[in-house]
């Protein structure tokens, strides 16, 4: 009896060891990412926000409306300079797959530009840098500074535009043509 | 049957001197000192607070003791999104005065290895400071060290709650010596890459509420390099 019991003991120390290790701790849901396939190797991958049901939060800015209404944003000097935004990311078949900040900056004495930071749970982050003004059709492009995981060896253009836009609805539409960056021949 | 009612027992018994191991494993230690501050880089430190009422916003899927603040903002409800959680935070400086705002973002790793004493987390930062710039932070936090001593003490007390005092470097990755990789956005930050590293300093934490006297310090190398 004793014996059959410490054997138990051994069998729940390996059946216990054998879960944690072949089970995972964590499991991201993932989605198919929808890319396509660009003529360099690289691919372009489209996503978008939908408004105002998307966006979590915004700081106060001109006559815009501050989301949620109970936000208290810092009154100091510079603070209330940025426009901050948060937003639910979703991929082309409207599913959401992140969230991302938009930070438009007016630095003091530099250029204002506009900053994306797309977070994927389970692919990795984009942290992409955008000109202020866009051009005719109101697109404006730049480029990704830095990435992570999935994003990690990848470089490329990000390119952001509001469609459907009125004052408060709408859809900002965000476009990311990376590809690996090139080895040299031997 | 006689067999199977000692080894049944035994088994239970087994796994839970496991799992007992695993929480008071000796050979896991506390993180404390990193390279970085060890070095003689000069180095920048922004605090923060995750306690829900000094910050300026917090969401997660609404089953975390820290709730979702202020009054209104969405939960990150959606499978793509349910173990992700978000911070907007003021940053100060160490004299504390205020000099940017900081977003994080931090989602459970899938690299997480309880069996090796790693609860890791994928976390970003998206930091806009108005006199010098904007910076990005991308590192991998290994937040074992911070469950155990604060967060399961708490939940195993029988009022709920922690009282101490804890401190610890959260920061493991992906840099080689266990630091973040900073990268510069705009301002005096534009083509800056650094390393950070990010540590948390805890006082209180319940289990209805989260975190309730924590601070979080950023200590970012101001030995920049060009990015190429």
């Amino acid at each position: 009896m004793i014996r059959t019991f410490s054997i138990g003991i051994l069998l729940g120390i390996a059946l216990a060891a054998g879960l944690l290790y072949f089970i995972p701790a964590v499991d991201q849901h993932r989605e198919a990412s929808m890319i396509s396939v660009l003529p360099n190797g690289g691919n372009a991958e489209t996503f978008h926000i939908n408004l105002p049901e998307d966006q979590l939060l915004s700081s106060p800015s001109g006559t815009g409306e501050v989301i949620p209404g109970g936000l208290e944003w810092p009154q100091e000097s510079g603070l209330a300079d940025a426009q901050t935004g948060l937003y639910k990311l979703r991929n082309r078949n409207d599913i959401v797959v992140g969230v991302a900040s938009r930070v438009t900056t007016a630095d003091s004495g530099n250029d204002s530009a506009v900053e994306w930071t797309l977070h994927l749970p389970a692919r990795g982050s984009i942290y992409a840098m955008l000109q202020s003004t866009g051009d005719a059709s109101g697109v404006r492009a730049g480029s990704m500074l830095a990435g992570t995981r999935e994003f990690a060896n990848l470089h490329g253009s990000v390119r952001e535009s509001f469609l459907d836009a009125t004052d408060e609805t709408g859809r900002i539409e965000l476009v990311a043509a990376l590809a690996g960056h090139l080895e040299e021949a031997p | 049957m006689k067999y199977l009612i000692a080894l049944l027992p035994g088994m239970l018994v087994g796994a839970a001197l496991f799992l007992m191991l695993l929480y008071h494993n000796p050979f896991v230690g506390n993180p404390t000192v990193s390279p970085l501050l060890v070095s003689d880089q000069q180095l920048i430190e922004l605090s923060y607070s995750p306690v829900p009422a000094e910050s300026i916003a917090v969401t997660n899927n609404g089953e975390a003791p820290a709730q979702p603040s202020p009054d209104g903002i969405d939960e990150l409800w959606e499978p793509g999104v349910r173990k992700t959680r978000v911070l907007v935070t003021p940053l100060a400086d160490v004299r504390g005065d205020l000099v940017g705002i900081g977003i994080k973002f931090s989602s459970d790793s899938e690299t997480t290895r309880l069996l090796n004493a790693e609860a890791m987390v994928d976390s970003v930062w998206h930091i806009w400071m108005p006199e010098r710039g904007s910076l990005f932070i991308d590192q991998t936090e290994n937040l074992w060290p911070y469950l155990r001593h604060v967060v399961m003490p708490a939940r195993l007390s029988s009022s709920d709650n922690w009282r101490g005092t804890w401190f610890g470097t959260t920061t493991a990755g992906p840099g080689a010596l266990g630091t973040a990789r900073v990268t510069g956005g705009s301002g005096q930050f534009a083509g800056f890459v650094s390393e950070a590293i990010e540590s948390v300093n805890a006082g209180a934490w319940t289990v209805d509420g989260g975190p309730a006297a924590l601070n979080g310090t950023l200590t970012i190398a101001l030995s920049a390099q060009t990015a190429d």
